[in-house]
């Protein structure tokens, strides 16, 4: 077992970091630029296709330019690595590999299918199946900021280190409310594994979709009787959906918060100084924090790799209530299918909303999203208790409760705005 | 496996021993946060993956970026000229090790050598079985110690706020009071931080002002 | 020039948080991809548009068509009606020339020849492609109408010799132009 159990995480490690994440990361450039081109009425890398006329045919074969990530990578390889004199070569040198290397380890607690039965083995489609799934990712993704602030210290000039002081910043800023906004998620399943979240979801109902039960029905009779508290928790699932969802842009530096590599202002941001495969390291790591950043959004709020609407255990399942040998594969299948979805979301969002400002970024950050996150905190738990503190209880105190502290927080961010701007002026 | 526990051992112990010696600031602050990895590994190796998350989440990924972001704005040299120190320091700095020894030598031979045993998880489960509920709605701690996972999570949770049931076996009074009391000390401390920070301010641009 | 304040706009509460705009944004981006797909971009057709967004795609389509009267493409020396070489090499070109792209060597007509009054013809005429910027400048200055922008962009090579225009491949290039003033005709 012990031995199997090596084996089938070597496999796994392999396989999901080789053969899934990194084509994603390198197609998902290749997206980038021909979504953006569609977006902008352009057409986008187009060409590189198999170059068939080297070998004596008459056509080459153009295939949509789907070569082009492989081009690029040669690219890098064969570029001049160049280091400039005046940076720090040590931490010049591990920069790239700190910005890159979290966002791959974070993959390995995402949840990419339900478990495949190999030879009467039960393999779990998850690297490490740990309890502290949500928890784990967000620590070691913080550990990305590393990369992002050496990189422009050691370039040791100054767009790229006024570049890695804004991201440095912008992500502690932003790692707040991301790890306040998904508490109420947590507060609702009551565990911090990814794999029990995403199964009690295939049963039950997407958090954003709650349609279905485990009677395989939609909308049932029975569902709006047992649970009826769960249309109310649609409110501040979908605040924590919000706040989740734009603190993963703010936390990959993406575009409407890109502050840290924006060209008009710092050249290239921290990376200016760098040059073939160390940049496309960063770039790699950027990408790769995209798609886990994605992939934990589709995991906690969409379903993960259920195929919803009650078609799991409709189609999937056997009579016992058990997988089906291929389930696992159709599973995988779509919960790629649902995170390459959202990485096009990330794009077009990318490629229509403008950049912020660096002061409406922070205050965006520290006083609405702080706010709105914690407020939801109490929101979401004054739900899951009412139940239990009944009625009364929960008119006379929760909500009153709620509505003071709510507008404390309002009048005080409010206070603070109206004495900074009597400062300014 | 105990070559991961050496493995992990020697990381934070270089990272801590390399932390001392740079003169760099920015290099002692990045030994330091491999040394931090290097524990939460160490924690997670004892099944504990909550607290060495939290190691991680916290010192390495909160606090030491904190430290990394003031010395890089403030841009710290490596001081030029070595300070030799006055004979009371050095005296000091001996003092401490040498007790720390001793109580090691103490410490050691009282532990018990030879091969480690895996935790005996589904042992400590039974501990947490509910006769009054349903085999089937058993605690989530008494699950996941079943299918041999530390519920490490759930475990601190009990801890600190406590257990009121029927089941004498879990029932605990909880540190919810202490907890609150700390948060509370935390908050004072911030706010005293935040009023001393923003006096001097005030001065400063009164001056400029007159 | 008068100073005007701009107010800037009230905004409604729902306006504030700044989310209609966004979705209205990304409304118009996806109107925009969707057209582009279908291949009714705006003004695709004015464009010649290959069928993907408002881009012509350069190898297989040509923008010859769309070029305007004015495009400034590979400056080349022009022969008239006579066979007659219309540089008189007085270097005007070669001085004003920006980048330094020209260069000339000037040569005497010997007596025989018919025009021999116009004395001088250039020995060498030399330009550089990879200097030269297009800027029509030696065009403008020539007092002799002899060296024109030409229509042709694409111009190529695998080597930097390849890419200087000497004087016979420029008139090659340049061909008979007809119309041009033949001030050095006799007077009749």
């Amino acid at each position: 077992m012990d031995f199997f159990f090596i084996i089938a995480s070597a496999v796994k490690i392999f396989g999901f970091t080789f053969l899934v994440i990194l084509p994603l990361v390198a197609y998902s450039t290749y997206a980038e630029r021909r979504v953006s081109a569609v977006l902008q009425d352009r057409v986008g890398p187009n060409r590189v296709g198999i170059p068939a006329t080297l070998f004596g045919f008459k056509k080459d074969l153009k295939l949509f330019g789907l070569i082009q990530p492989l081009a690029d990578g040669v690219k890098g390889l064969l570029k001049e690595d160049f280091t400039p004199a005046h940076v720090r070569k040590s931490f010049y040198w591990m920069a790239p590999a700190f910005t890159a290397a979290p966002a791959f380890v974070s993959l390995c607690v995402i949840p990419f299918g339900s478990a495949v039965t190999i030879f009467g083995y039960e393999i779990k489609m998850v690297i490490a199946d740990i309890g502290v799934g949500p928890l784990f990712i967000f620590a070691i993704a913080s550990l990305s900021v590393y990369g992002i602030t050496l990189a422009g210290w050691a370039s040791n000039s100054k767009y790229p280190f006024l570049g890695g002081v804004r991201s440095c910043a912008q992500m502690i800023s932003y790692e707040i409310a991301l790890g306040l906004s998904v508490i109420p998620v947590l507060l609702f399943f009551g565990k911090l594994n990814l794999s029990d979240i995403v199964t009690y979801q295939a049963a039950n109902g997407w958090l954003l979709l709650p349609l279905w039960n485990e009677n395989g029905t939609l909308i049932h009779e029975a569902y709006w009787q047992t649970s009826s508290q769960q249309w109310l928790l649609l409110l501040p699932m979908g605040i924590s959906f919000f706040v989740f969802t734009t603190s993963i842009f703010a936390e990959t530096n993406r575009m409407p918060f890109d502050l840290p590599e924006c060209e008009t202002e710092l050249v290239g941001g921290y990376h200016t100084e760098y040059s073939s495969m160390k940049f496309a390291l960063f770039f790699m790591g950027e990408y790769a924090a995209m798609i886990v950043g994605s992939a934990l959004i589709v995991t906690i709020f969409l379903g993960g790799w259920s195929l919803g609407f009650g078609l799991d255990s409709a189609l999937l399942q056997t009579s016992e209530g058990d997988w089906k040998w291929y389930a696992g594969l159709i599973h995988m299948g779509a919960f790629l299918a649902k995170t390459v979805a959202f990485i096009i979301f990330f794009i077009w969002v990318r490629w229509t909303v403008p950049r912020f400002r660096y002061d409406q970024l922070m205050k965006l950050g520290w006083v609405v999203f702080f706010e709105l996150a914690l407020f939801n905190i109490f929101l979401a738990a004054l739900i899951i208790a009412a139940p239990h503190i009944g009625l009364l209880n929960t008119f006379l105190f929760g909500i009153p409760a709620l509505v003071i502290t709510a507008l404390l927080m309002f009048f005080i961010t409010k206070a603070n705005e109206v004495r900074r701007k009597a400062k300014v002026t | 496996m105990p070559v991961f526990f050496y493995a992990f051992a020697a990381i934070s112990i270089v990272g801590a021993i390399a932390l001392v010696c740079f003169r760099n600031p920015v290099s002692s602050a990045i030994s330091m946060v491999g040394s931090f990895v290097g524990l939460a590994a160490l924690f997670i190796g004892l099944n504990a993956y909550f607290v060495g998350i939290i190691q991680i989440l916290v010192y390495a990924g909160a606090i030491m970026v904190l430290f990394l972001f003031i010395i890089m704005l403030l841009d710290l040299k490596a001081p030029s000229t070595f300070k030799r120190s006055s004979p009371m320091v050095i005296v000091g700095g001996l003092i401490i090790p040498f007790t720390f020894v001793i109580q090691l030598s103490a410490v050691l031979p009282e532990v018990r050598g030879g091969n480690p045993q895996a935790l005996p998880l589904e042992e400590a489960a039974k501990g947490f079985y509910d006769k009054d509920r349903d085999p089937d709605k058993q605690s989530e701690i008494y699950n996941s110690l079943r299918q041999k996972s530390l519920p490490d999570v759930n475990l601190v949770g009990l801890t600190l706020f406590g257990h009121k049931g029927d089941n004498a076996s879990i029932r605990t009074p909880g540190y919810n009071f202490p907890l609150q009391i700390t948060g509370v000390l935390l908050l004072v401390a911030t706010v005293g931080v935040v009023a001393l920070s923003l006096k001097k301010k005030k001065s400063k641009s009164g001056g400029s002002e007159s | 020039m008068a100073i005007v304040k701009v107010k800037r706009p009230k905004l409604y509460w729902y306006e504030h948080l700044y989310l209609p705009a966004i979705l209205k944004g990304l409304i118009i981006t996806l109107k925009h991809a969707i057209a582009s797909l279908r291949g009714k971009a705006q003004g695709g057709k004015e464009l010649a548009s290959s069928g993907l967004g408002v881009t012509m795609q350069y190898p297989e389509q040509k923008w010859d068509a769309q070029l305007p009267e004015y495009y400034r493409g590979v400056p080349a020396l022009v022969t008239d009606e006579q066979k007659r070489e219309r540089c008189v090499s007085c270097q005007l070109c070669e001085f004003i020339c920006p980048p330094k792209a020209i260069t000339i060597m000037p040569g005497e007509i010997q007596s025989e020849d018919p025009w021999a009054k116009v004395e001088k013809a250039p020995q060498k005429f030399d330009i550089d492609m990879i200097r030269c910027i297009y800027c029509g400048m030696c065009e403008e200055v020539c007092p002799e109408q002899a060296i024109f922008l030409r229509q042709d962009y694409a111009m190529t090579g695998v080597s930097r010799l390849e890419m200087v225009n000497d004087k016979d491949r420029l008139y090659e290039i340049g061909g008979i132009r007809e119309g041009l003033v033949n001030k050095w005709n006799e007077l009749k």
